[in-house]
């Protein structure tokens, strides 16, 4: 297919642009293979580069002969197109579409996009699993590196390397992959290097309604406790959930079968659930009505902070169970894509200091969500606008972005990264020119060979003039534990994602330069007063009559 | 001394909000001024000091097996849940305490026993501290438009207006007192606020008396008076506050939504919903808003419309106080000062008589006389600089401070109704000033990303009011549920980078100045013996601070039960108002701070201010920083 097919009207003149808190452009609206371009063919004015993936929805509206297109996108920016003529927009209008919901990834603009940078290390390598399991190793011995999954058999999410208890050969890891839902057998999560205990995850045991059991799965976790002691087994699943599940051949391990661990259900939704707070939220946030009461009552009947909060809590309770009662935890939910993710990579979040630094998030976003086995594709096809009813869309991931920005909120001297960091892995999670969050596990990236057709977005991140960008100068690495507040009262909204283009930030982006250039005149004076004292050394010292014969 | 039954009750409970699991224990005195409750345990001095004036109710719970209850609200917010062993004890604590948080006469009052270590000739120059006629001339008065009228001299004309007022320079005073018996309580139109730049002036007066179908030709001839101040325009606004008109509730609808918003604060482990619902319910943030809409539109009014506007609502002491004080901090940046903001609070509300004693509950009195209106003044300034962090030179901390002190009873400054009541009680000659207090203090309250040269100070604030705009105030409301806050501040963080840039400034200046000294010296072979610099605190250090540690809360809805290093239960009282118990221990409202070992000075400086000494967490802070 080529895209010209779909572009019936490329280009079209005096089209007019309305933006939020911008003022009104004028100029030449340009439809490519991959974008929305408009510009004003004046100088100092900001053209708009918009990315056909990046559109969530759109709206026509006409009167008289100027149409005007409503591009609502998946970031969450409304925007508004006035372009006279009527076949002009309808063409327009019907490109768009067409451009922003083709089915084949293969043309997708990843596959077209060149870096016009310099790699200075390619993402793609970045965080391989094989390297993870080298900073394990030199903690400890108990676990290995299985290749059991290397063509993707045993289980299709997982990728080719998982790390399993040492002890425990790739039959039982088979035979405990299909007492698994999707094969997603107990992996290792994380290891709290302070006191030996681990995080693993999995998918929900297929139990059924007859109770069935596996021993090799008994075997495998219980091969990750310590003598005499027992470990926690959380599912993000009410007990409710949990049960129902038995009738589709889910279910949850029995306390008979499963004698060394005790189990805790939390209540975190299902992606259809979180797929529609997140409308209902943006919906209020776009609200124009000047009421208050209509304002909270919208907020709390969208629920989102309600996820936010109950996500946090079972990432809390893991690591306090890990840290605190010293035993070793066992996460998963239904598919243990989802849900068991956010709790596994925000438990890591509070427990170790390297995941709040830019590249041991990077790593962890990898490990935890890319390398698990959270569909990307699928998830974030559409975003809070879509007017289709959602198949697999959930803002899974969004919710984790929040829920790390809610604790550093918290603890805004103890991440290396500053707010726009996570707004920037968000914006990329739905749309990008990087191939990182293009397909649903390793095996489809690989299949695509993503790594070597696209670029990955670390290769962006992970250069001195981004990083730098991306840096909280507040950061003082922090070793310890960071414990959040759950209350309601310590949870907010995210404006910077939510408010982001409903007010102006003016203000506030004036407070945080303002915030860095407190921190950097310091560090310059601290400099200064160095070299001074440098020199003053040195003068004393060159001084013949302070010399000591 | 007469109305304490039991000085002391040993063996006392004092259970912790969030985490009722978590308690302590040890013994609670009262005295004639506070109750205290100090920690039994070996090694540490944990005292919770809660001053009398400061309780708003005593409750008493029925008697269960383990004791008896008494809870204590205060109106600086701070809950407290004790637990008595006996119930004659707990019966004889509430019975004390109910009659000493409600004293019957002025001279009762803590500020007449409150005598911190300062001689009378320094007290007495406290008061001088702000000056309103220095206000008015920096407004640029009196000038050819506006005079001061001796009119109120010895408030005869309204006995709840201040002796000074500014009326236009046509008002003769004839045509005041005519206008002022139109007026409820005599408070005839006089100004707030004049603008030098455009002669715009804010006015306020308290309702007509005879509704809308009298008329009375003085009360016209005065606001065509005040119209004829403004040469540059031919109208004026009257802004009437009511809920008729501009939709500002009565003190009865403020007192109840605080009493709602306050309950859902107090929700034990609530559900977001809980919160959201009990806080949409409760319509505080509604009512916030109304007045902050109100203050907008005055202040538009003048500064952009250059037009005058007579501000009114029934009697003119609350809902006007609220609107014009806050219609003052988005037109003047002066306002926004630390000192200006103690301006303003001393002009449009303790001078034109709102009424402390009867809204605060200073004595025991009409129930339906009290509301948090000042309150919501002080909301509206945070909500303020939420959005605009750079346009103020204090802090949070600073408005949390003043809202205490209203409410203490500590300083003569918000005692009386008015200041013909204050006169008479003598309240300059017999309390000290808050003000001065303040000043005093005030590298506490400074708000480091003030700048006064910074865009964001200049000129007026345009708020966005959109209902998301507003947030929870968690930092008053919620203030000594320690867990909620955020456990590391930005604020203090960034103080304690400026100051140490201040302190490299001098030594960069000093350096600069010894390499000149020794380059001269060398030049002409002088000899100049060798100088010892002293380490700048350097940024390592502050991290430090910052490495904190905490526990977790309660995640598990008890699920997990026998934690083997149950995480102590912070001290619920420490961050605020620590700055109090360095001066004396009398001055203590509420902390838990050991006095006598300055930690209180410590964590009120320090982010670090979660109680982490014994958590495990920190000893390996201090491994690794050794």
């Amino acid at each position: 297919m080529e895209f010209a097919e779909l572009i019936k009207t490329p280009r079209v003149d005096g089209v007019v642009l309305h933006r939020p808190f911008m003022p009104t452009v004028e100029g030449t609206l340009c439809l490519t293979g991959h974008h929305l371009i408009l510009s004003s063919r004046q100088d100092n004015t900001e053209e708009l580069w918009l990315l056909h993936s990046n559109i969530d929805s759109i709206e026509k509206r006409f009167v008289g002969s100027l149409g005007s297109i409503i591009v609502k996108c998946k970031d969450l920016r409304v925007i508004q197109l006035d372009i006279p003529g009527m076949e002009e927009c309808l063409n327009i209008a019907s490109s768009i579409e067409a451009l922003s919901t083709l089915d084949s990834l293969s043309l997708m603009y990843p596959f077209f996009y060149r870096p016009m940078f310099e790699v200075i290390e390619d993402g793609w390598n970045s965080f391989l699993p094989e390297d993870a399991f080298k900073d394990l190793e030199s903690m400890t011995d108990e676990w290995r590196l299985s290749e059991v999954n290397k063509d993707f058999s045993v289980c299709p999410s997982y990728p080719p390397l998982v790390a399993v208890p040492k002890y425990v050969d790739d039959d039982t890891l088979r035979k405990a992959a299909t007492f698994r839902h999707g094969g997603r057998f107990p992996v290792l999560s994380y290891y709290h290097k302070k006191n030996g205990m681990v995080m693993m995850r999995a998918g929900q045991p297929l139990t059924g309604t007859n109770g069935r059991r596996c021993k090799e799965d008994e075997k495998l976790i219980n091969a990750t406790l310590r003598p005499g002691k027992r470990g926690y087994i959380i599912d993000t699943r009410t007990i409710n959930v949990a049960q129902q599940a038995k009738a589709r051949g889910g279910g949850f391990e029995s306390e008979a079968n499963y004698p060394q661990w005790r189990r805790i259900h939390k209540a975190i939704e299902r992606a259809n659930i979180l797929q529609e707070s997140l409308i209902k939220l943006v919906e209020a946030c776009n609200d124009q009505s000047h009421s208050m009461d209509r304002w909270l009552s919208k907020l709390e009947a969208s629920n989102w902070q309600t996820h936010v909060k109950e996500i946090l809590t079972t990432a809390c309770l893991a690591a306090q169970c890990i840290d605190r009662e010293g035993a070793s935890v066992l996460v998963h939910g239904t598919e243990g894509t989802d849900s068991t993710l956010q709790v596994t990579s925000l438990a890591q979040i509070i427990l170790d200091p390297a995941c709040r630094t830019i590249r041991g998030f990077q790593g962890l976003v990898e490990r935890e969500w890319l390398q698990a086995g959270h569909p990307f594709q699928q998830r974030c096809a559409q975003s809070a606008y879509s007017n289709s009813k959602p198949r697999q869309e959930a803002p899974s991931f969004l919710l984790f972005l929040d829920c790390v920005w809610q604790i550093l909120r918290q603890f805004p001297c103890s991440f290396e990264f500053s707010e726009g960091f996570l707004v920037l892995v968000f914006e990329h999670a739905y749309a990008s020119q990087f191939g990182t969050f293009l397909g649903n596990s390793t095996a489809e990236r690989a299949k695509l060979s993503l790594p070597e057709k696209t670029v990955s977005l670390w290769s962006w991140v992970n250069r001195p003039q981004e990083l730098e960008r991306l840096t909280n100068p507040l950061y003082e690495a922090n070793s310890l534990v960071i414990w959040p507040s759950v209350a309601p009262q310590s949870l907010l909204l995210w404006e910077g994602v939510f408010l982001r283009w409903n007010r102006s930030s003016k203000c506030l982006d004036e407070a945080y330069e303002e915030m860095v250039h407190i921190i950097a005149y310091n560090k310059e004076l601290q400099n200064k007063v160095n070299s001074l004292r440098r020199q003053l050394a040195q003068l004393e010292t060159e001084d013949p009559l302070l010399q000591t014969p | 001394m007469e109305h304490i039954r039991l000085p002391k009750v040993e063996n006392v409970r004092l259970l912790d909000r969030v985490s009722p699991r978590r308690s302590r224990v040890g013994t609670l005195y009262l005295t004639a001024t506070h109750t205290i409750f100090v920690e039994n345990k070996t090694g540490v001095r944990n005292e919770t000091w809660v001053l009398h004036s400061l309780v708003c109710s005593v409750e008493k719970q029925a008697a269960t097996a383990s004791g008896c209850s008494l809870l204590i609200h205060c109106k600086n917010f701070q809950v407290l849940h004790f637990v008595v062993p006996r119930e004659q004890e707990c019966h004889d604590v509430h019975l004390s305490l109910q009659r000493l948080s409600q004293p019957e006469r002025h001279t009762e009052l803590y500020c007449f026993s409150y005598k911190p270590n300062v001689d009378e000739k320094e007290r007495c120059q406290e008061w001088d501290f702000l000056d309103l006629k220095a206000d008015y001339s920096r407004m640029g008065l009196p000038n050819s438009l506006w005079k001061l009228s001796p009119v109120n001299q010895h408030y005869k004309v309204s006995d709840t207006y201040p002796a000074d007022l500014f009326v236009p320079a046509s008002a003769t005073p004839p045509v005041i007192v005519g206008s002022s018996k139109f007026r409820s309580r005599g408070r005839f139109p006089t100004l707030s606020y004049y603008s030098k730049e455009n002669h715009a002036a804010i006015c306020r007066s308290s309702q007509p008396l005879s509704g809308f179908s009298a008329r009375c030709l003085e009360d016209e001839q005065m606001l065509e008076a005040i119209l004829r101040s403004n040469p540059r325009s031919d109208f004026m606004y009257v802004v009437d506050t009511r809920p008729k008109f501009i939709g500002i509730e009565n003190i009865h609808v403020m007192r109840n939504s605080q009493q709602k918003m306050l309950g859902v604060c107090e929700l034990r482990s609530p559900s977001m919903s809980d919160f959201l619902e009990g806080l949409e319910s409760s319509g505080w943030l509604k009512h916030i808003k109304a007045v902050l809409d109100a203050g907008i539109f005055i202040a538009k009014a003048v500064a952009e419309e250059g037009v005058s506007v007579l501000v009114h609502c029934s009697d003119g002491w609350d809902r006007t106080a609220q609107v014009c004080s806050v219609a003052c901090v988005l037109l003047d940046p002066y306002y926004r000062t630390l000192r200006g903001l103690m301006v303003l609070i001393e002009k449009d509300w303790v001078s034109f008589g709102h009424k402390f004693s009867h809204r605060c509950n200073h004595l025991v009195g009409d129930p339906k006389e009290v509301s948090p209106i000042i309150d919501q003044f002080l909301e509206c300034v945070w909500q303020l600089m939420e959005q605009f962090p750079c346009a103020f030179e204090f802090n949070a901390r600073f408005l949390i401070t003043i809202h205490s002190h209203i409410y203490s009873c500590q300083y003569g400054n918000f005692i009386g109704n008015n200041q013909q009541e204050r006169i008479e009680l003598g309240l300059r000659e017999r309390t000290h000033s808050l003000w001065s207090y303040l000043w005093k203090n005030q590298a506490d309250y400074i708000n480091p990303l003030y700048r006064p040269d910074h865009s964001q100070t200049q000129g007026l604030l345009r708020p966005s009011t959109a209902p998301y705009c507003f947030k929870f105030w968690r930092g008053l409301y919620n203030r000594f549920d320690q867990g909620m806050h955020p456990r590391q501040s930005v604020e203090d963080y960034l103080r304690a980078i400026r100051e140490e840039t201040q302190q490299l400034e001098e030594q960069l200046a000093s350096h600069k100045q010894k390499i000149a000294h020794l380059e001269q010296e060398q030049g002409w072979s002088v000899t100049q013996k060798a100088v010892t610099f002293d380490k700048s605190p350097t940024a390592w250090a502050l991290g430090n601070d910052l490495g904190l540690a905490n526990t977790p809360q309660d995640y598990t809805g008890g699920f997990i039960t026998s934690s083997p290093c149950q995480p102590k239960a912070p001290d619920g009282c420490r961050i605020l108002l620590t700055q109090d118990s360095n001066q004396t221990s009398e001055s203590n409202l509420s902390n838990g701070s050991d006095q006598e070992s300055g930690i209180a000075d410590v964590s009120c400086h320090s982010p670090l201010s979660v109680d982490s000494t014994r958590d495990p967490d920190s000893d390996e802070a201090a491994y690794s920083a050794a």
